[in-house]
């Protein structure tokens, strides 16, 4: 089997850590090689980050290259833009609308890209949008926007549910693990 | 068979001294480094674990435990090893009685450090032997190796590792922690007390030892040729066999060295025959490079492959193959998304008043150092730490007097405890009427919330003796020492107004808890009256990512607020009255 690779993309602070934790679990007992890769360090501090989880026979490389991911998944609109060049001809693209300013927007110093979703569309690139912020905030937590978009992916990649919810308890703190489960519900039936 | 998981390389670093029967680990955090320590306090009972003071307390420690016989063990970031090389240099002559292992941690491409510095480097110089895992799983089995190696020969063994092995999960079989015997200690001066009588003699033995080490080299199930295609031969180690072996799969044969000090010569020599066009593929310093040059060797390196930065598979692809995957470009430019202060850091008051006081900031590392950025732009040098509160009496010296009274020296509070207190008595001793800032956020920020030897809690979070920050400044020789609190901008100012008038050294302690802590207590978030909001942008210069601009009005993003207050002090049409109140309540919610 070839290698699949995943990058989730986002903001400092957005889970993007525990995201790439859950889809790891999930891996790990589906019986594949797999490697995730993280960023620690300055990834709370708002940001742009990326992480990778990559899956299949024998893994080699823990990162993700320009025109190699099957799958990118941002927790951010403008985020999502900016890892285009990182999706694999064929790819596809699961976006959370949600927007956040960096501080040249915030400061006025540029201004915040318009149309985003279509001029993604506009490159050929099959895109699936939602409002994760939205729904994480349905959930009773609006920190779940991560888990959300893992219920997405989770109908991309199509492994059994059970593996997923029982990653899912593995990896959320004990408060957050009904909001989170709702999340991951609210998320797969996207 | 033992359990496989899922683990961080840095993980599999403590999981392997735990299972070498490592009983003392002593490290100062750093990225990428700070997961191992922190991970040896799950084995609470078996290990002892600390964060040390600095690298070179860490590093003394571990040689301490090390000629009592047990197997210890620190970890640190590539910059860690210049604190901790001079203890290094001198336990490589005297060498180990227990296993002795140091990880270094590099990071090529700074992701998050201030330079990009190759430890290759300092195990040639130091003489040790260095281990390059390149994924989890050998970061278990090269670690527990290690102290086996390090008792046999006699020597400090360093574990070379980078961003993208420490911050990666791999699948890990983990296994038994083995049974030790503490070993005697004995009294051997002419091995452990190194003057020049006794490090003569170990100066002999360590190039014999030396000569051992390359002996290994030639031989270590650690360094593997992988015969495929002969047309095309990469010697690579750690990350740069991963990218190479996922750009050229079964197209090039490989020689993967685990063993970075020192190379070996005939097995590079033997794999150089069997291979038409022979690379090098090494991130930062050309070393095997040169090392394969300087035994006759020809080879491609550095005059194809970056000298700057991270390697990557797309990298190797495109220079080996002239190969470049086929990708989109985003129709237009994209604004930058920089690291910046969490909304509610405690550092953001403070950098707001340094800039409107136009002073010459002369800082250190840490998560302060984002003042430096727009659209705060209040920093003007960072270069290790420490360097924040000595380089500005250097500084005021240099600028015979006319800077005394408009610049500050300003270093968090775990980094003076790492290396500012000296730079202070420096400042006293030498009559320096130099102003020091301490920004107190009562934890280690940058690399993710460590507590600190000022904090009152130790690596367990259970509590511990602390340093009082006042007390220690006074004893330094620093007369004028006021404590105050940053997000009461006003008076900052006025403080720090007075202390830069003073004739004499001061220190002014910036104190207020990281946002970031468990403990922390979130004001309401504060809300901007559209009606009295004119647009003029000015609450906007304190670089807060939960304000925005759109419409010529201000708003807060509810879900990143926590209420500081700081915004709505610079807001002449008070249009935040939310947040006067918010600060009078004494932080409820
Ligand atoms: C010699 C060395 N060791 C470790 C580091 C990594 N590091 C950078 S800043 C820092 C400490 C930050 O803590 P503090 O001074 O309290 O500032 P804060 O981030 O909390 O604002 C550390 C550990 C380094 N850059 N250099």
């Amino acid at each position: 089997m070839n290698t699949v690779s995943i990058m989730f993309v986002g903001v400092g602070g957005q889970g993007t850590l525990l995201a790439s934790r859950i889809v790891g679990n999930v891996l790990l007992n589906k019986g594949f090689d797999a490697k995730v890769s993280e960023v620690h360090g300055m990834s709370q501090r708002g940001g742009s980050v990326t992480t990778y989880v990559k899956y299949g026979d024998k893994v080699y490389s823990p990162i993700v290259d320009k025109g190699e991911a099957d799958y990118i998944v941002a927790f951010e609109l403008m985020e999502a833009a900016r890892w285009v060049e990182y999706l694999k001809k064929g790819g596809k693209m699961l976006i959370n609308t949600q927007q956040l300013s960096p501080m040249p927007v915030i400061t006025g110093a540029a201004e915040y890209n318009s149309d985003v979703i279509d001029k993604i569309k506009a490159l050929g690139i099959d895109v699936i949008s939602l409002n994760a912020l939205e729904l994480a905030e349905q959930a009773g937590n609006d920190k779940s926007v991560n888990v959300v978009m893992m219920g997405v992916l989770s109908n991309e990649l199509g492994f059994d549910k059970s593996l997923w919810t029982d990653a899912l308890r593995e990896c959320s703190p004990k408060a957050a693990l009904e909001s989170n489960e709702k999340a991951f519900e609210l998320g797969v039936n996207v | 068979m033992g359990k496989k998981t899922l683990m961080l390389g840095n993980h599999a670093i403590a999981r392997g001294c735990y299972e070498a029967g490592v009983t003392v680990v002593s490290s100062y955090p750093g990225t990428p480094s700070t997961e191992i320590t922190f991970a040896m306090t799950q084995y609470k009972g078996d290990i002892h674990a600390e964060w040390a003071v600095n690298e070179k307390v860490g590093c003394e420690v571990v040689v301490g435990a090390s000629i009592a016989g047990a197997r210890a063990f620190t970890g640190m970031k590539h910059v860690g090893l210049n604190v901790a090389s001079d203890p290094l240099y001198t336990a490589s002559y005297a060498g180990v009685n227990g296993g002795l292992v140091l990880a270094i941690a590099d990071d090529p491409g700074m992701h998050s450090s201030q330079n990009e510095q190759d430890s290759r480097r300092h195990a040639i110089a130091s003489k040790c032997l260095m281990l390059e895992p390149a994924d989890s799983r050998e970061c278990l089995e090269f670690t527990k190796k290690a102290f086996d190696l390090s008792e046999e020969f006699d020597v400090p063994v360093l574990i070379r590792l980078s961003t993208r092995i420490s911050h990666s999960q791999g699948i890990v079989e983990e296994g038994e922690r083995i049974k030790r015997d503490l070993p005697d200690y004995k009294k051997d001066a002419s091995k452990y007390v190194m003057m020049p009588v006794f490090a003569r003699g170990r100066r002999v033995f360590v190039d014999e030892r030396d000569r051992k080490l390359v002996a290994y080299a030639e031989k270590s199930p650690f360094n593997v040729i992988e015969d495929n295609n002969s047309d095309i031969g990469v010697i690579c180690a750690g990350t740069t066999y991963q990218f190479s072996r996922e750009a050229l799969g079964d197209k090039a044969s490989y020689l993967k060295l685990g063993v970075v000090n020192p190379l070996p010569v005939e097995l590079i020599k033997e794999f150089a025959k069997k291979v038409k066009k022979l690379y090098v593929a090494e991130e930062m310093d050309p070393i095997i490079e040169q090392h394969c040059k300087a035994i006759g060797l020809e080879v491609i390196g550095k005059d194809l492959f970056p000298t700057i930065g991270e390697y990557s598979q797309g990298i190797i692809r495109e220079k080996v193959l002239g190969e470049v995957k086929e990708h989109s470009v985003f129709p237009e430019a994209i604004p930058v998304r920089p690291p910046v202060m969490c909304a509610g850091c405690s550092h953001r008051g403070l950098f707001t008043v340094l800039g409107k006081l136009g002073v010459m900031v002369n800082g250190d590392i840490g998560c302060y150092t984002l003042g430096a950025t727009p659209p705060l732009s209040a920093m003007d040098t960072t270069i290790c730490m420490g360097a924040g509160v000595s380089s500005l009496h250097g500084f005021n010296k240099g600028r015979q007097g006319d800077y005394e009274n408009r610049a500050v020296g300003v270093v968090g509070d775990s980094t003076f405890i790492h290396s500012g207190i000296t730079g202070l008595i420096n400042i006293a001793y030498s009559k320096s009427n130099s102003t020091i800032i301490i920004a107190d956020n009562t934890i280690t920020g940058m690399t993710g919330g460590q507590n600190t030897p000022a904090n009152g809690l130790d690596i367990y979070g259970d509590s511990a003796p602390s340093v009082d920050i006042e007390t220690m400044c006074k004893a330094c020789g620093i007369k004028r020492v006021t404590v105050v609190d940053p997000s009461d901008m006003a008076e900052t100012e006025r403080v720090l107004r007075q202390e830069l008038d003073a004739n004499e050294p001061s220190v002014v302690i910036s104190r207020k808890p990281c946002a970031l802590l468990k403990g922390f207590v979130k004001n309401k978030p504060v809300a901007v009256d559209p009606n009295k909001c004119t647009g003029c942008r000015v609450c906007l210069k304190v670089g807060c990512p939960a304000l925005s601009y759109k419409d010529k009005k201000v708003s807060v993003n509810k879900n990143l607020c926590v209420g500081c207050g700081v915004c709505g002090q610079l807001c002449k049409p008070a249009a935040f009255a939310d947040t006067v109140s918010a600060i009078d309540n004494g932080g409820n919610d």
